[in-house]
């Protein structure tokens, strides 16, 4: 069977992926909230090293330490996060390649935040 | 012959989840990158799309399990305050104190950002379906996304390999 790469019809004209067009909202809130999650992730850790107090605050287990409470609020950020911009771009068109470019800068400072070579500039004295 | 009870952990968390996640990412990539109008059929959509929602949840789950047994098992042997413990080690000698000060600090955090970005990408391939194939930036979205989940994981995965070859958890 021979398929138009660019309209995906065959040469019927049937669709090979004939399924109801969906809103890319759902999409670009779940690529933007991973973004949110990491930035999370590097602010926390950031802050961590910063001050003393918010490292022992974020010690929520003595066995694993400051990591236990960075990844947990880390995770609760971007679940919260994906959750209202679920809400928020549902049913609209938000284009991806938007959200993507978004998301790679959130992701590049959360990485930012967690090298050490970075974090550790900030440590408490 | 035989396993400490934190070496059995130690290799479940980074050999045989790793293996998962590696097996996965590799068969979702591939399945993604072909997941094109021209190189399917009618028939083959049914099963590519199966494929591709096994391994890209798949690599979801081997990602969450590998940070959770890490941070919540292996971890807390490691940071052990104990002048026998890997991190205790590390640290006793200012030839190795850079595999904590740097590669153990970066692992421990860098790692949970795949299993974020996996997450992302098994949403978008399980919501999407067959969308994927209509749309070229989507699936390109999704493939970026798959791979830096892959790569943050690979960063994590070499310096865990790296130090339990210096200081491994017994």
């Amino acid at each position: 069977m021979t398929v138009d790469d660019r309209t995906g019809a065959d040469a019927r004209g049937r669709d090979v992926a004939a399924e109801p067009e969906k809103p890319e909202g759902p999409i670009s809130a779940a690529i933007l909230a991973s973004g949110v999650g990491a930035l999370g992730l590097g602010v926390l850790t950031t802050l961590a090293e910063a001050s003393t107090a918010v490292k022992d605050w974020l010690q929520w287990n003595d066995r694993v330490g400051p990591l236990s409470g960075k990844t947990i609020l880390a995770v609760i950020v971007w679940l919260v996060a994906w959750a209202v911009l679920h809400v928020a771009l549902r049913r609209t068109r938000y284009e991806t390649t938007r959200a993507l470019v978004i998301a790679l800068i959130l992701i590049g400072l959360g990485v930012l935040g967690t090298f050490p070579t970075f974090f550790q500039l900030f440590a408490a004295e | 012959m035989s396993f400490t009870n934190h070496e059995w952990w130690a290799l479940i968390h980074g050999m045989v989840l790793g293996a998962a996640f590696l097996l996965a990412f590799a068969g979702g990539l591939a399945d993604l990158y072909g997941l094109r109008p021209v190189l399917i059929t009618d028939p083959g959509i049914a099963e590519r799309m199966r494929r591709l929602k096994i391994g890209v949840t798949a690599m979801a789950v081997a990602a969450w399990l590998t940070v959770l047994t890490g941070t919540w098992i292996v971890y807390p042997w490691y940071r052990e305050m104990t002048p026998d413990s890997p991190r205790s080690k590390l640290l006793a000698d200012p030839d190795t104190a850079d595999w904590h000060t740097f590669g153990m600090e970066w692992k421990e955090h860098i790692a949970w950002l795949s299993p974020i970005l996996a997450t992302a990408v098994a949403f978008i391939v399980l919501y999407y379906g067959t969308g994927l194939i209509r749309h070229n930036r989507v699936r390109r979205t999704a493939m970026v996304l798959f791979v830096l989940a892959f790569g943050f994981a690979a960063v994590a995965g070499l310096f865990g390999a790296f130090i339990t070859k210096i200081a491994p958890v017994q």
